[in-house]
């Protein structure tokens, strides 16, 4: 339907057997996701209708679309807290059942365990080595000093950071983020991007993000994708030069493009 | 600055007891000038004086060990079975649709009633009483761990799965703790529902315990005893609240309504 191909993206990360990486640079994590028309609804309400996706590894997508068009839904199904009533997730080339260890979901709301502390909350699964990888993940978001304070003493955009540390535990292949900062204060939100968009290029996993700020969608993504009545109406990639600039007048001009699909 | 806040820090600290003392003191002048008869209520000094004679030739320690044992048996066994049926059926909706309603038709039985059938059972020895303790203290555990396990945030376990935590990890790390400030009301309710059925059970029925001390007292009139009895039943049920309240600030440190500092030392 709206299939769109980005040649820098394909040449950058999809073949990881030609990428040659030095010692310092983390390998890139991310998987390919396809998405083959996937159908979920709730009682007479056609959430999804046939909806179908293809995102190369590495890509970073940002998905807009209003309240209740299925957004968070799609989330589920990725992640494998939902199934599909039709159609399937493909990573990495392989259909996908059930939760899925390489994809990880960060919530709108941090979902912290208050009786746990934030070390003890960054390495929730308790892999071996928990501790260590917990800790470099709390210095990657800039918390290492609060490791050992309790959640509750935590601010809104410093329990998102943890929750994203508690993510990146996971080293994960699929990175979800549905809506993670939309309950932060403005200037929280552009620390947030920075720290997003930083540790993206880092690892290069695949990310979607839900959005509905599209100004934070044309900031932070390779691809915008707009989704309406359940199917996937627009597509566009967003090839302005990293680091971007808010002020850009083409990234202007695209976000009001964008605005007018939604 | 300094001597001013040490000031303030020891009125604080008297103005508490600054009811109870007068309430003492003015009892005392009462019964002293006649106006309360001694049959009556004894004046504190008799009290004290009773105190001293029981707690110095042993009496005194006997009862009370007998007591906190008979208490302690019973919400050990009536506490783990509440606990244990809690969490089965707060966990598992089988179970519930098994033995919820059951267990509320029992909960709903006043157990006080029943002890003309346990001294039937049971005769009148260390069973009976620590039955009847048991079935005191295990419905409000039960009722407040279903309910605990029952309003764990589903959010919070949502968030286990996908992060790759087993059922079994779930239950510990997450329904678990989450439970627990429910489950500690519970104790909370079951301490003073035991104290109440032990004092009961112990004066219909029993040859030792503070219970039996003060009934065997009420039959030679010694009225003296008889308070001291009922303030020993106070300062124990006191201390089992203090005992819960160290529990809460340890188990419940998390908690925002517990903990001053944020900082976990652990």
């Amino acid at each position: 339907m709206l299939k769109r191909i980005d040649s820098r993206r394909d040449l950058a990360g999809s073949d990881d057997s030609d990428v040659v990486t030095c010692e310092a640079v983390p390998a890139p994590l991310g998987k390919s996701l396809k998405l083959e028309g996937l159908k979920r609804s709730f009682g007479q309400r056609k959430v999804l209708d046939g909806l179908s996706l293809d995102v190369p590894a590495g890509q970073f997508v940002a998905i807009v679309g209003r309240s209740g068009v299925g957004k968070s839904t799609l989330m589920r199904l990725i992640v494998g807290l939902d199934q599909p009533e039709e159609g399937r997730v493909v990573i990495d080339g392989e259909p996908v059942k059930g939760l899925q260890q390489s994809v990880r979901l960060l919530f709108q709301d941090a979902r912290l365990l208050p009786w746990h502390s934030v070390l003890s909350n960054v390495g929730i699964a308790r892999t071996p080595g928990w501790r260590d990888a917990a800790l470099e993940a709390l210095r990657d978001v800039g918390l290492a000093d609060r490791l050992n304070d309790w959640p509750a003493v935590l601010s809104g955009g410093q329990r998102q950071r943890v929750a994203l540390a508690r993510v990146l535990v996971g080293r994960p292949s699929v990175l979800l983020l549905d809506e993670p900062f939309g309950a932060l204060d403005a200037m929280t939100r552009v620390d947030m991007h920075g720290l997003l968009e930083r540790l993206w290029l880092q690892r290069k996993f695949t990310t979607l993000l839900i959005t509905h700020d599209v100004a934070e969608a044309v900031a932070l993504a390779d691809r915008v994708i707009v989704i309406k009545d359940g199917r996937l109406t627009f597509d566009v990639d967003v090839t302005a030069e990293r680091p971007r600039h808010r002020a850009d007048p083409h990234l202007a001009a695209l976000q009001a493009r964008i605005l007018a699909e939604v | 600055m300094s001597r001013i806040s040490h000031g303030d820090s020891i009125v604080d600290r008297l103005t508490p007891w600054l009811l109870p003392v007068s309430v003492l003191v003015l009892w005392e002048i009462c019964t002293r000038a006649g106006l309360i008869e001694q049959r009556v209520l004894p004046a504190p000094s008799q009290v004290a004086v009773a105190f001293w004679e029981n707690a110095k030739n042993g009496t005194l320690a006997h009862h009370v060990l007998v007591s906190f044992k008979r208490a302690i048996a019973g919400l050990a066994v009536g506490g783990s079975l509440g606990f244990i049926l809690g969490v089965l059926n707060g966990v598992s909706r089988p179970a519930e649709k098994l033995l919820d309603s059951g267990l509320q038709m029992l909960r709903n039985v006043p157990h006080l009633a029943i002890i003309p059938m346990v001294i039937l059972w049971f005769g009148i020895d260390e069973t009976a009483k620590i039955f009847l303790v048991a079935v005191g203290t295990m419905f409000p555990i039960y009722l407040n761990t279903f309910h605990g396990i029952r309003t764990v945030d589903r959010g919070l376990i949502e968030m286990a799965r996908v992060n790759g935590l087993g059922p079994f990890a779930i239950f510990w790390r997450v329904v678990l703790p989450g439970a627990m400030p429910s489950v500690l009301v519970g104790l909370r309710y079951a301490l003073g529902i035991m104290w109440l059925t032990l004092i009961v059970a112990e004066t219909i029925s029993a040859s030792s315990g503070i219970g039996y001390m003060t009934m065997n007292a009420r039959e030679f009139l010694q009225t003296d005893v008889v308070v001291l009895g009922i303030l020993v039943y106070a300062l124990l049920g006191k201390a089992a609240d203090f005992a819960t309240k160290l529990i809460e600030h340890r188990v419940l440190a998390w908690h925002p309504a517990y903990h001053g500092s944020g900082a976990v030392t652990a």
